[in-house]
């Protein structure tokens, strides 16, 4: 088992409402935009508290209302790729990426560097990438924080054709080296397609 | 330019007064901005009205005001010379906490613009990679909020070394205590032929508060490392 998602959430007149539960891999929230995708991310990343339900990965309860318990976010060890990025935009790369460090990190770091080709960039302020480098960098970033599991937010959406063949490839690889569940936003059915073991349609 | 030597003392006495004004007020402008910025409590706008008063009531008022409350006889005033042995009457140090109080506007003001400029998306990120409350705020929120700091600091200072009307009211013009560089001014323009000291505190005084914008200008450069976040 791997996402297991119960959870009923009002932003304003809209209702966030989803049950389900995913098997391993790579599993696709796929929607139109103001579906509440990303807000569902946000709450299984810990950065939102939906109002009902519960939710666990790998097992593992995250939140769950009627025990009264929500783990922080800081402690849930979710790898999140936003996405804008959200680098930090006063730490060159290489601070950026060492951010959130863990011992126990899929990856070393001169194998994530390698892996997303973004050696040469430790020295750059994160304002002078491009988005395709910055989408990397993140990817690198949430990586290294040792995740349990990845959330990634349309992290194609940004970027010009050529690079979305080239995050696209990386996410494959993702997927295939790490085996562990990734919860995947799209709004884009060919990308869906391809990538996901499971799609959860809203 | 010469100075005499009690000019030198009143540039020394100025410089003392904003500097232990501006240190002492900082921690509490910042706890100011971030609460006003953040937190949602009751009397807020109270809170609010509180800190712009110095800003928009007469400087005089604002010196009454501290009379009432610090002075011999006031509340506070009494209390912190019982506990503490710290008087303000007549002392340098009432003139710090008359320059202190009138700089708190403009120091929470600024840092508060900065505070609330904070994208906090981005504590949130810092978050999901495992930081903690108190991580997150050394390491993203309050570097993002370093220029509005360095800003409120340089406002302050030269709002501090140019204190008159609260100074006086409260302490009045005690040479070597509480003769600051404005109130040596006004004091020298009242004697006949003292235009040449006059001009020279005055020089000192514009130099000074100059001196202050490229410091921080310099500060920010330097904060900003290669990103273009500037205080001017």
């Amino acid at each position: 088992m791997s996402f297991e998602i119960a959870i009923d959430h009002r932003i304003g007149d809209r209702q966030i409402r989803l049950d389900c539960r995913a098997r391993p891999g790579l599993v696709a929230l796929f929607g139109p935009s103001g579906a509440g995708k990303t807000s569902i991310l946000n709450m299984v990343g810990g950065i939102m508290t939906p109002d009902r339900g519960r939710i666990a990965v790998a097992g593992e309860t995250l939140f769950d209302s009627e025990a009264g318990a929500n783990v922080p976010p800081a402690r849930r060890r979710a790898g999140y790729v936003f996405q804008d990025g959200r680098l930090f935009p006063h730490m060159r790369v290489r601070a950026n990426l060492l951010y959130g460090r863990h011992a126990e990190a899929p990856m070393a770091f001169d194998a994530v560097l390698d892996f997303l080709g973004i050696g040469h960039l430790l020295d750059r302020w994160p304002a002078t990438l491009s988005g395709g480098e910055a989408q990397r960098v993140a990817i690198g970033r949430a990586l290294l924080s040792g995740p349990r599991f990845l959330l990634l937010d349309e992290p194609l959406s940004s970027l010009d054709p050529a690079r979305r063949d080239e995050i696209l490839n990386v996410i494959e690889r993702l997927k295939r080296e790490l085996a562990m569940p990734i919860l995947y936003v799209s709004h884009d059915r060919a990308e869906v397609e391809r990538l996901a073991d499971q799609i959860i349609a809203l | 330019m010469i100075l005499s030597s009690e000019e030198w003392g009143i540039v020394l006495l100025s410089l003392q007064v904003s500097l232990v004004a501006v240190g002492l007020m900082l921690p509490v402008a910042f706890a100011l901005a971030w609460m006003l910025a953040r937190l949602r409590f009751p009397g807020k706008l109270l809170v609010d009205a509180l800190v712009h008063l110095p800003l928009v009531v007469p400087p005089v008022v604002t010196g009454w005001l501290l009379l009432l409350l610090f002075g011999a006889n006031g509340p506070i005033g009494r209390l912190l010379e019982q506990t503490l042995g710290v008087s303000f009457m007549f002392r340098w140090t009432g003139a710090a906490l008359a320059s202190a109080i009138m700089a708190m506007p403009l120091m929470v003001r600024a840092m508060r613009l900065s505070i609330e400029g904070i994208d906090r998306r981005l504590e949130s990120a810092a978050e999901t990679l495992g930081a903690r409350r108190w991580r997150v705020f050394f390491t993203i929120s309050l570097p993002l909020a370093l220029p509005g700091v360095l800003a409120g600091l340089v406002l302050g200072f030269a709002r501090s070394i140019g204190e008159f009307g609260a100074t006086i009211t409260f302490v009045s013009d005690v040479p070597g205590e509480t003769r600051t560089l404005p109130i040596a001014i006004y004091s020298a323009l009242q004697l006949p032929g003292a235009e040449a000291a006059v001009t020279r505190l005055a020089v000192i005084s514009i130099l000074l508060s100059l001196g202050a914008l490229l410091a921080s200008e310099a500060l920010a450069r330097r904060a900003g490392g290669g990103r273009t976040n500037h205080v001017l």
